[in-house]
């Protein structure tokens, strides 16, 4: 097993698949009366979040203590280089309370890569920067396959802000191993250049989300912050929404089959209209629950767990 | 004032010979020379170069000196073969009267490793707004020719053109950080496909080589001199041979990282490879070569940037731009191969690009001149054969940031000679 859960590409298929089957088998706890294992009983789970993210950070708590894990929030956020304590002094100091694992969101990307150069114990990567957020897109895999009944094969279009967005960049690295076939789709601006070959090979890029739905069995929508109008990304939210959103027509472009998600928070009736979002399609209230699975498959592994069978 | 015999050097690579230097020149060379009365060198064999002269370098005093000190920055020059360096105006206060270039003169004066050449602020305080008194600093002590807000563009064209104009009255000439700001906002590295996959804001080649292209038609149009300081990309190769085609009075330099690493660095987020201009492709790299050893790129210079600790162990985003570089210059450019022929160091060239042509840029009279009879005895002994592994621990300069630790490089400096007088022996500084 890897030590360190950094980027998408730390994880071969191999991997991948052992971290989605454990997750199904946690996801069976969640049916029990009593949801706890012992298994890191004694063991301490530090959050360290230098952003804000409820959902994240909930859902990382919420499979540490599953896990019987004693769970540290640090929240470090407003802390800077400039005033507070740096990363590195904080590493000596999780290093010193003798942490197991680190979950850490950073606004920096490559933060978690720094801190595990530091410390002795498994860092999880829970989103950094604009580059990764590798959990997500084991959820999204997890929610998939569990949608679909397979990744290998499946067309995924990823839609909207891939340059900013750290979910793509993981999905991609992930599906990719999965043998899944990946399409990026945004107005050029919001595409970052070289990306169909920097992550994997066979990532293909559109412009145009009409011509790429017919075909897509998963749609992801990323988030697109109304402030990159400002920086001129594209025109309005207007405007965006017109090329770019997912309504209820172009959700009929769909196949019967096919499923949209979202990996949250939304903006409705800008990339998502209501009606989709709400529609049977969306599987977007599924992904948070399926993130607890997943979450508590990596810590389980990257804290020496054997495998699937373990768990029970 | 003492004399020394250099016995046994290879002057630029050529046969054996002696060298006496006697009140700071070469009084003699030729084989057996009389030793009487010099204090003898036994060279051995050693390459004999005229002392490096390294147009950019960040010396960090006044306001930085816990990174640098002009003592300590002039002891790391010295070690790498230096015996001018141009101090960059970006201190604390920034060098933009003739008091702070005055200052930095006369502290590397006291100092006495390297002669060292300040260069003057284009604007008031960096700030890209009006003109700093770019006469008074010429007039100064200090004798200002090189004038740079480097770490920052001078990016308004109007004021390029003004100052490119006004400095033609001393014979003045403006280094320009090309760096279109609009283009690389909040950037952290080479734009391209290493950084879409590590997330990091990209600095892409265009920001570079827009302004370069604009400078050289200001600087044709007005008759002036432009310096393009770090030239690190293909683009800008070829937008400075169509100029100076056109008999454009364009030079370049180029760094000894660029000509040896590339952006894959990033994929550590160590930012010890965090510099600006960022670490280019391969691709770049190999055009920057070549570019060197046609003459398209006039010079290597350091871009010697130090910074304290706090400020490279960190995120790479919150993290300085820049390396250390004086110590290991000539040790990267061999390593790099673009000054070879057929396999073997042209020392000839490498004397060119990084002693001669800095020094005719700059008009630093007594540095760039081979050791013949006569001429300023600032000179530097070179060990072709000898191998070193960078050991951070090991440099003089006050900041650690080097990006070669722990790489084996060729070549090692044995001795300096500054107007005469050891400022290096066996390898080590004598003061
Ligand atoms: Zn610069």
């Amino acid at each position: 097993m890897i030590k360190h859960l950094l980027s998408g590409a730390d994880l071969d298929a191999e991997t991948a698949t052992l971290i989605l089957d454990t997750a199904a088998e946690m996801a069976t706890l969640a049916g029990r009366e009593v949801k706890k294992l012992p298994t890191l009983r004694g063991r301490t789970v530090v959050n360290l979040f230098y952003e804000d993210s409820t959902r994240t950070r909930i859902s990382f708590e919420a499979a540490a203590k599953r896990l019987s894990a004693d769970v540290i929030n640090f929240s470090a956020k407003g802390s800077s280089v400039s005033k507070g304590e740096s990363l590195k002094d904080t590493a000596l100091t999780l290093q010193a309370m003798g942490a197991d694992a680190v979950v850490i969101r950073h606004p920096a990307s490559g933060a978690p890569h720094r801190l595990a150069n530091w410390i002795d114990g498994s860092v999880v990567n829970a989103g950094d920067g604009t580059h990764e957020h590798p959990t997500q897109a084991l959820l999204d895999a997890y929610t998939m396959r569990s949608r679909l009944g397979r990744l290998a094969g499946l067309h995924v279009a990823v839609v909207g802000d891939v340059l900013h967005s750290r979910v793509a960049r993981s999905n991609v690295l992930l599906l990719s191993t999965l043998g899944a076939k990946v399409t990026l789709v945004g107005p050029p601006t919001l595409i970052p250049v070289d990306i169909a070959t920097a992550l994997a090979p066979g990532v293909q890029v559109s412009y145009d989300l009409d011509a790429v739905l017919p075909t897509a069995d998963v749609v992801m929508m990323l988030r697109v912050q109304r402030e990159r109008m400002a920086d001129s990304y594209f025109p309005s939210a207007r405007e965006y929404a017109r090329r770019y959103g997912l309504d209820a027509p172009r959700m009929r472009r769909l196949a019967e089959h096919a499923i949209v998600m979202h990996p949250g928070p939304m903006n409705r009736g800008m990339e998502i209209a209501a009606e989709v979002a709400d529609s049977p399609r969306s599987t977007i209230v599924e992904q948070v629950a399926n993130g607890v699975s997943v979450r508590m498959a990596v810590l389980y592994l990257l804290l020496g767990g054997r495998g699937a069978g373990a768990a029970q | 004032m003492s004399s020394y015999l250099i016995r046994g050097v290879r002057v630029l690579g050529r046969e054996w010979t002696d060298l006496l230097l006697r009140d700071g020149v070469v009084a003699e060379t030729g084989p057996g020379l009389d030793p009487s009365g010099a204090q003898v060198i036994e060279a051995d064999g050693l390459v004999a170069l005229p002392g490096l002269v390294d147009l950019h370098t960040h010396l960090r005093e006044p306001g930085r000196e816990d990174a640098e000190t002009v003592e300590t920055g002039s002891r790391a020059a010295a070690l790498g073969g230096y015996t001018a360096v141009c101090a960059m105006a970006n201190t604390s206060p920034v060098a933009d009267t003739a008091g702070v270039v005055e200052q930095v003169w006369r502290l590397g004066r006291e100092a006495g490793l390297v002669d060292v050449q300040p260069i003057g602020a284009v604007t008031v305080g960096l700030a890209g707004e009006r003109l700093a008194e770019l006469g008074a600093m010429a007039a100064s002590a200090a004798a200002v020719r090189i004038f740079s807000d480097d770490g920052f563009c001078v990016a308004d064209p109007r004021l390029m053109r003004r100052a490119l104009e006004y400095v033609k009255a001393f014979d003045g000439i403006i280094a320009q950080h090309a760096e279109e700001p609009r283009l690389t906002e909040g950037a952290q590295m080479h734009e391209g496909e290493v950084s879409t996959r590590l997330g990091l804001t990209g600095w892409p080649a265009v920001a570079e080589e827009a302004i370069i292209a604009r400078d050289v038609l200001l600087a044709e149009h007005v008759g002036s001199r432009v310096h393009v300081c770090h030239l690190s990309t293909a683009g800008s190769v070829d937008i400075v041979r169509q100029a100076k085609a056109r008999g454009v009075r364009v030079t370049a330099e180029v760094t000894p990282h660029h000509l040896l690493l590339t952006d894959e660095l990033a994929a550590s987020y160590d930012p010890v490879f965090k510099v600006n201009p960022p670490l280019r492709t391969a691709a770049d790299v190999t055009a920057l070569r070549a570019a060197l050893a046609e003459g398209v790129i006039d010079i290597v210079a350091t871009d010697h940037a130090p910074h304290a600790v706090e400020d490279k162990e960190c995120e790479w985003a919150y993290a300085r731009p820049g390396m250390v570089g004086l110590e290991t210059a000539l040790s990267v450019v061999l390593s790099t191969g673009a000054l070879h022929r057929d396999g073997e160091p042209d020392w000839d060239l490498i004397a060119e690009r990084m002693s001669r042509a800095p020094a005719r840029i700059a008009g630093l009279a007594a540095h760039g001149h081979d050791p013949a009879p006569g001429a300023p005895a600032n000179l530097t002994l070179v060990d072709p054969a000898a191998r070193r592994v960078v050991d951070p621990g090991e440099l003089a300069s006050r900041s650690r940031n080097t990006p070669y630790a722990g790489t084996e490089l060729p070549g090692r400096i044995v001795a300096t000679f500054l107007h005469g007088r050891p400022t290096v022996l066996d390898g080590k500084a004598v003061k």
